[in-house]
């Protein structure tokens, strides 16, 4: 097919397309349990209209295309599963807007979450968007592609809550604009229009995000993560719905693991607070550790785990190291946050079954009402064994949220098809008639979200 | 085919989670802090890439081919991708490619650039293929002493002997030497090759042959201190040499010219209203950790304004031409060239003078200015041009 | 099992009670001390086992040598009253355990130092104060191995230590050094004065790092250049284990031209770095702990101190930033004194 080849050489630039054997295997490959899907082409668009271009080739040709921006979700979410084209976002990466007073910004879909959040340091550093702690590649729009979260997910909720206007190319390649800026009024609302919510968590299999308004929060000089630490898992939910109640912190995390001994069977509430003053982080401590929590501390159920440790922005992630592997891939899931005792223990067992150490985080999304919670496999790259070990217990994990009437976040195929079993019918007709009317030549990340 | 098992970093190499946080500048500012990344944007061309392709080689998954080789070559050994990457291999993350690139070597499979390089090492004692006889050219006029029992060795490497450009950068190093009255001779014809960039390449056989013979020479003619023109012989020479026996007190020149300027030997010239802003070369700074000598040179220009990229220090982004690439330049010929994007940012800051330390850096950033069109605007200076009295 | 060596009849016969009398962090007189104390030694509840800091003064203040703080702490494991929460106990205990392989054991000849687990501060013993020293656990993986334990005492818990010291005196005995040199002085406290008062053999000698400082200073003597800063010393809560090795820290101050700041928390009045009282059961506990670090710095702020110098690395980690934030800079001990011979400190 070397036509394809030299279209897309027309379209990109000799240096941004491939079809070589070396640039094919890295793409084949992401950074979790999943088999390697080769794609036939890559290719790293830098406007708008190129991707365009692509999209309007991949429909006259018949070819799949895959949007990859981070590669980051560790479920294989951006692998061509029938092949075709990856095309590479991120080069699609100018930040187009920031406007102070409205506490929004708009930037190409492929802008990574380091450069927005190194770009408003810099240049705004009174606001801050909510970061995922997903490593500083990971783009903006592959992260609204999945509903993902970030630091501000208690405050705020998802970061697809967060959304104030999008730019999608159509799986047949026409652009469209959905909030204020459909009407040519700026960037600043999602709302009062017709609701068309069609793009957000398909995997991209609906469209191609290409620009996306979002919005900023004050972003405070003074910025500690504090902890709080139970041994009782059965105390999670309660403290974290006090805390919640009390409405004074940013980021709230419990991390439970095996390794290292001093996690093991414990449960770290991190609480992230942030103030402009002293006196402001003095009364945030004092309304959290001695008023709110002080009785856990006085009857020694709840401790102190530190104070003040510092918060670092772009979060940096060592966790796929520690099986000294490479690798590690993990389930994400929407639960309520009165699950968590109950996800720990389960997931504390699953683990134990592929001798795996355990470990689960819970972030709570918007005022308790609901928590991202996961649970990570670390498996050693070089051993198939171990691999084979983390890819059950992610499956595992999967039917076990389902048991537990949870959702599965950012599900691998696998998952998708969990919960499109159990879904109801009137929904999951209404899901393919969506994607038939918007790609009828099912181009667009097929085997995502993929109604029999 | 060699594999996995003879590979130095088996145990190590698979580790690389392709996290790409290698990709980034210590700001964060954006993903195009590898040089190679930020010329091609493909996934293959960051150090994760890479070092999965690696990889996947080792253990026969995939078979050498000219790509997979110009994609390990590419890589400039600016080390970049070291300073960011979080977990506990960082250090040897680049050591990694190059010992791939050893392996490569030791099958002949490297790309035709690279083995020409190679062979004029091997056979003229520079890369560029010139007569060893001609190395003395560049001092043409100056009146240098042969070093015998100076204070210091001058040694001015392949680049500063053969390479028009960086030639001037060699020539004002001996003068402002000679000026601030430092106590140094040269080898003229009798010096060769310093191996930085043999090494750098993955021949470990020349590194090891270019080492004794140069440690042979230093040793027998009573050296003991050296002053480098170029930031990859200083690197070598402090590092890798004591391997092989050769235990000399190294310098780069920016560093003995902080020193002259402090004790009030050498005086900065009168630059009213300039501004200067500084390009790191990574054999200097993200290798030695030595960012503070050539701003010291660079301050005492007086009357100028020294301003900083927004990349600098330990972000510095890469010129471009290291580890071999000053010759093959596998990152040319395009407006992303890691040397134009450069070239740019210095345009960006408003400077007069593009300030460089590294006749790498000098010959790679001095053609950019000009594909880029700003050579009216900016000037690429060697620091030691900088401060050579005209 | 081990026993502390208590000397009780000479406790009661105390004319002083200086050990809850002296206490920072309780008020009580020596009626009241006397009762209490012998409460403690009969094994009887005591408000004193419930409001406890654990900062060890009490057992410098005691006249006899006596160990009051280690009486309390045992009385407090032997109780059940931990002066912590339950999960702060069991992550403290669980801290100890290494988990990362089993150290190597290199023969070392003569004098070692000893890092403790503190293997991530090796900069920290650089240069030529250092030179030519063989450091056991310089491995951070392995440094649990060579817990010295001691902090255990902050968690109403002699027993975790008695139950794991004897292993990790053995692997430091086994590296055979004939003196070891201890980065920090809690592990000099663990060997010199815990150990014994337990009963527990420890068959290698120990040396004060402030000790060895001060004598590698006096050979470097021709090299000291005179600092001329205002330094104000954060005296550890371990130091009240050595009380002897105190001096030391003033005679390094003379030795390299500081100037120990005068100011009301200092020597046998040092106020405790609120590290282990921040997490304490006791109501009120964390702004307890934020009103004694506020004390503390004011005061060397008012001394005019320029530098805080720590032993402890636990007390850096608590005090370093909110020193810095007042302008004074933070320095390990050893560090100082590099600086003092002229060298950078990385
Ligand atoms: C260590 C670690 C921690 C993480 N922590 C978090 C976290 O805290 N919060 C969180 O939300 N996630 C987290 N993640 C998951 C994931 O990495 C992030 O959600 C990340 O933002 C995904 O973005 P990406 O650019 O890598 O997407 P990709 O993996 O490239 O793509 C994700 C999906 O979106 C599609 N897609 C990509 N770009 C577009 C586009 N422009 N238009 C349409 N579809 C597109 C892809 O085809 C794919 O299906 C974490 C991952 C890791 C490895
Ligand atoms: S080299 Fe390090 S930072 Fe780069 S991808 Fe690999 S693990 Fe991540
Ligand atoms: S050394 Fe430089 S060029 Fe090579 S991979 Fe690392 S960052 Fe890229």
């Amino acid at each position: 097919m070397e036509s394809i080849y030299q279209a897309l050489v027309e379209i990109v630039g000799e240096d941004y397309a491939s079809n070589r054997h070396e640039e094919l295997f890295t793409y084949s490959k992401d950074l979790g349990t999943s088999p390697p899907q080769w794609p036939e082409y890559v290719a790293a668009p830098k406007t708008v209209e190129e991707v365009q271009k692509i999209v309007y080739l991949a429909n006259k040709e018949k070819v799949a295309i895959v949007p990859l921006g981070g590669g980051l979700t560790l479920a294989g979410l951006a692998l061509p599963l029938k092949g075709g084209i990856i095309i590479d976002m991120k080069r699609l990466d100018k930040i187009i807007e920031v406007n102070e007073a409205a506490r929004y910004m708009v930037v190409e879909a492929g802008a990574s979450h380091g450069k927005v959040t190194a770009y408003l340091h810099k240049h705004h550093p009174t606001l801050m968007h909510s970061e995922p702690g997903a490593p500083a590649a990971a783009t903006i729009g592959g992260n609204m592609a999945i509903h993902g979260q970030g630091d501000l997910a208690h405050p705020y909720g998802f970061n697809t809550d967060m959304i104030n206007g999008l730019e999608v190319i159509l799986p047949t390649g026409e652009i469209a604009r959905f909030g204020s800026c459909a009407v040519g009024s700026g960037w600043y609302t999602m709302h009062p229009l017709p609701d068309l919510g069609l793009f957000l968590g398909w995997n991209g299999s609906t469209g191609i995000i290409t620009k996306i308004s979002f919005r900023l929060y004050p972003y405070k000089k003074i910025r500690d993560n504090d902890a709080f630490t139970v041994s009782d898992e059965n105390l999670v939910p309660e403290i974290l719905h006090e805390l919640t109640h009390l409405g004074l912190t940013e980021d709230l995390i419990a991390t439970s693991s095996e390794i290292p001994p001093v996690m093991n069977r414990l449960h770290h509430i991190s609480i992230m607070i942030a103030g402009d003053y002293e006196e402001e982080m003095e009364f945030k401590r004092h309304m959290i550790f001695d008023l709110t929590l002080g009785k856990y501390i006085r009857s020694g159920v709840g401790g102190i785990g530190g104070i003040a440790a510092e918060r670092l922005r772009p979060q940096i992630s060592k966790s796929a190291d520690w099986k000294k592997g490479g690798g590690f891939e993990y389930v994400g899931s929407i639960v309520p946050v009165a699950a968590y005792p109950e996800c720990y223990r389960r997931g504390s067992e699953i683990s134990a079954r592929h001798d795996i150490p355990y470990t689960v985080l819970g972030r709570v999304i918007g005022c308790c009402h609901a928590m991202m919670f996961s649970w990570s496999y670390a498996f050693n790259r070089a051993d198939a064994e171990t691999v084979r070990h983390a890819r059950e217990a992610l499956h595992e994990t999967d039917v076990m949220v389902m048991e537990l009437n949870g959702t599965i976040w950012k599900p691998a195929v696998f998952g998708q098809k969990l919960m499109m079993d159990r879904m109801d019918q009137t929904t999951l007709q209404l899901m393919k008639k969506v994607k038939d009317l918007l790609d009828p030549n099912g181009i667009m990340n097929p085997g995502n979200w993929e109604v029999q | 085919m060699m594999g996995l098992e003879e590979y130095k970093y088996k145990d190590l190499i698979h580790r690389c989670f392709r996290c790409g946080y290698c990709k980034f500048p210590t700001d964060w500012s954006d993903v195009t802090n590898c040089p190679a990344y930020a010329r091609f944007r493909m996934e293959s061309y960051s150090n994760g890439g890479r070092l999965w392709l690696i990889y996947a080689w080792l253990t026969g998954e995939i078979q050498w081919s000219e790509n997979l080789s110009k994609i390990l070559y590419s890589c400039t050994s600016c080390k970049n991708c070291v300073e960011k990457c979080p977990l506990s291999f960082n250090d040897d993350i680049v050591n990694m490619v190059v010992a791939a690139k050893s392996q490569m070597v030791e099958t002949g499979k490297v790309p035709p650039l690279v083995r020409k390089f190679l062979q004029n090492v091997q056979v003229q004692g520079n890369p560029y293929g010139i007569d060893a006889n001609k190395r003395a050219d560049w001092m043409n006029g100056l009146e240098l002493q042969p070093y015998q029992g100076q204070d210091y060795l001058y040694y001015v490497g392949c680049e500063g002997a053969y390479d028009t450009r960086a030639q001037g950068a060699a020539r004002a190093t001996a003068r402002v030497l000679q000026d601030a009255g430092v106590s140094f001779g040269v080898l003229g014809v009798d010096e060769c090759c310093d191996g930085n960039e043999v090494d750098m390449l993955g021949e470990e056989a020349l590194l090891e042959d270019l080492a004794t013979k140069n440690i042979d020479q230093f040793s027998k003619r009573g050296v003991k201190n050296i002053v480098t023109l170029s930031p990859h012989a200083y690197n070598v020479f402090k590092n890798k040499y004591p391997a092989f026996g050769g235990h000399f007190n190294v310098l780069h020149y920016t560093q003995v010219f902080a020193d002259l300027i402090k004790t009030g030997k050498l005086k900065g010239p009168e630059q009213q209203g300039v501004r200067i802003t500084f390009h790191d070369p990574c054999f200097l700074g993200r290798w030695n950790g030595e960012y503070n000598a050539p701003r010291k040179v660079i301050g005492a220009v007086k009357g100028a304004n020294f301003t900083e990229m927004e990349r600098n220090k330990k972000g510095a982004l890469c010129c471009g031409g290291g580890a071999g690439n000053f010759f093959t330049d596998f990152l040319g010929g395009s407006g992303e060239s890691p040397a134009r994007i450069r070239a740019r940012e210095a345009g960006d800051v408003k400077a007069d003078i593009l300030a460089v330390a590294c006749p790498n850096c000098l010959t790679m950033l001095d053609d950019a200015v000009k594909a880029e069109g700003l050579d009216n605007r900016i000037k690429v200076m060697d620091i030691s041009e900088l401060l050579c009295p005209a | 099992m081990y026993k502390l060596t208590f000397n009780e009849d000479l406790c009661l016969a105390c004319g002083t009670q200086d050990c809850l009398v002296r206490c920072q962090h309780m008020d009580i007189d020596q009626k009241t001390a006397r009762i209490e104390m012998e409460k403690i030694i009969n094994g009887e509840d005591s408000f004193v086992l419930h409001d406890c800091a654990t900062c060890y003064a009490c057992e410098e203040y005691c006249p006899h040598g006596n160990h009051p703080f280690y009486l309390i702490v045992q009385r407090q494991d032997e109780l059940g009253m931990p002066p912590l929460p339950e999960p702060l106990i069991k992550r403290g205990i669980q801290t100890g355990i290494p988990f990362r392989g089993e150290p190597e054991i290199d023969e070392i000849k003569g004098t070692a130092l000893n890092m403790c687990v503190f293997s991530n501060l090796m900069d920290r013993v650089q240069g030529r104060l250092f030179e030519g020293l063989p450091i056991i656990s310089h491995d951070s993986r392995k440094m649990f191995h060579y817990f010295c334990q001691l902090m255990y005492l902050h968690y109403g818990k002699t027993s975790v230590i008695n139950e794991r010291l004897d292993k990790i005196i053995q692997t430091l005995a086994a590296h055979k050094a004939k003196e070891i040199i201890h980065f920090h002085d809690e592990c000099y406290g663990t060997y010199t004065s815990y150990a014994p008062a337990f009963g527990i053999e420890v068959p290698f000698k120990s040396i004060h790092l402030f000790e060895y400082l001060y004598n590698r200073l006096l050979e470097l003597k021709n090299e000291i250049k005179p600092l001329n800063y205002k330094v104000a010393y954060q005296r550890p809560c371990s130091s009240r284990l050595s009380p002897p090795m105190h001096q030391y820290v003033a005679k390094i101050f003379d030795l390299i031209g500081v100037e120990n700041v005068k100011r009301e928390y200092v020597d046998e009045n040092a106020m405790c770095c609120g590290g282990t009282i921040l997490g304490q059961k006791k109501e009120g506990s964390r702004q307890y702990c934020a009103e004694v670090q506020k004390k503390n710095i004011d005061d060397m702020k008012n001394a005019g101190a320029e530098i805080c110098v720590f032993n402890c690395p636990a007390c850096i980690t608590t005090l370093g930033k909110p020193v810095q934030k007042e302008g004074i800079w933070p320095l390990f001990m050893s560090d100082l004194c590099r600086l003092a011979i002229g060298e950078k400190i990385g």
